[in-house]
């Protein structure tokens, strides 16, 4: 018995180790999803219908999709470049079907979060938005890790062929600022606390963003779908 | 006096066990966390959330903090093995140590010279890796 004493005892650990992981993570999961629905329930209850009361500055796909897919996100929340990704290949998947709006919301614990949402608005301003969010998101490991990312930023903008003069203005200017602020304030208004956040036709879709998951839920809201 | 050493070698190996399992629940909540997309981990620590928050919280899509779990899982076993005698145990134990030792040295250099932040969570990972390496180099070789 002393012989196989060990091994069970490491089992034991790897069983007690999964098991809790996997209580903790629903526990995490509820908490997050509670958190955000309910606020978003209040802001259904304001507006109605519970569409979002704000137009969107940043859209992607056809204006008569039957699916529209919101994100709120950082440009520096590593977990938003991965759904970025995801996000991306299901658009081309669904096409027409599906129309992608992004929301700013830089969390005030990124140091370059807030100055990578200027500066996308910034490049939104010259009509590369998508660009610069493409771009940022990619390349998020090399800038998030500068302490400057002023000059970076500015080679992003040349590398789009924008006006890097007025680039520079732009992303300085109290117009670009506020068009962050009201964006986070209205990701605030929908109960949104996290990045990334993601809405399905105004519905709230918890973590992970997994394709498998997102699929899912566009099928789920695609019209004439029927749940099995 | 081969009895005292042998006590020590139980003794020394049980303690980098206990302190493997610490080490496992703090990397499994952090993994756990990130997993779950909860940033609520920190509370208000503006750098906990910056490190965190990082490009280096996560390898490949993965949670760096998975990787510590399987890596003090893997000394858990180590040493536990070590203390009930098996021979081979210690060489494994030395080798996970030792890379936990410069991965805990790399992300420590991380969040002081590039992130300018620390996360109390990882400092303490850090400690734990360091207690192991202490307690993995004070235990007497079996003959």
């Amino acid at each position: 018995m002393k012989r196989y004493f060990p091994f069970i005892l490491i089992a034991a650990v790897a069983m007690l180790t999964v098991g809790s992981g996997a209580m903790l993570y629903r526990a995490k999961q509820r908490s997050v999803a509670a958190a955000a629905a309910a606020a978003a329930g209040a802001t259904a209850g304001a507006t109605g219908t519970g569409a979002s009361a704000m137009t969107p500055e940043h859209v992607r796909g056809a204006s008569g999709a039957p699916v529209t897919l919101e994100e709120f996100g950082d440009f520096q929340c590593p977990a938003c470049a991965t759904t970025a990704g995801v996000i991306q290949a299901l658009e081309k998947v669904y096409g027409k079907r599906l129309r992608m709006i992004f929301w700013q919301f830089p969390l005030p614990a990124h140091q370059h979060g807030r100055d990578a949402a200027l500066a996308t608005e910034a490049a939104s301003l010259q009509g590369r938005f998508w660009e610069m969010h493409d771009l940022l998101y990619q390349n998020q490991a090399t800038w998030s890790a500068e302490p400057d990312i002023r000059p970076l930023f500015e080679s992003y903008a040349q590398e789009l062929h924008l006006n890097v003069q007025q680039f520079k203005k732009d992303f300085e200017s109290e117009q670009v600022a506020a068009r962050v602020d009201r964006q986070r304030e209205h990701g605030v208004s929908r109960g949104v606390q996290n990045t990334p956040t993601v809405f399905i036709n105004n519905q709230l879709v918890t973590p992970p963003f997994t394709p498998e998951r997102l699929q899912e839920a566009i099928d789920a809201a695609m019209p004439g779908h029927k749940s099995s | 006096m081969r009895d005292s050493l042998a006590r020590a070698r139980v003794v020394f190996n049980a303690i980098a066990a206990v302190v493997a399992l610490a080490g496992l629940a703090d990397a499994t909540y952090l993994a756990v966390a990130h997993l779950a997309g909860d940033n609520s981990v920190c509370g208000p620590s503006q750098p906990c959330s910056i490190v965190l928050g990082s490009a280096y919280a996560q390898i490949a899509g993965i949670p760096t903090a998975a990787f510590g779990a399987v890596a003090y899982f893997s000394a858990f076993s180590a040493a536990t093995l070590a203390a009930f005698g098996y021979p081979r145990a210690r060489s494994f134990l030395i080798v996970i140590v030792a890379a936990m030792f410069a991965f805990t040295l790399w992300l420590l250099y991380l969040q002081a010279f590039v992130l300018h932040a620390f996360c109390p969570f990882c400092l303490l990972s850090a400690a734990f890796t360091f207690c192991l390496a202490g307690l993995t180099l004070a235990t007497p070789p079996a003959r």
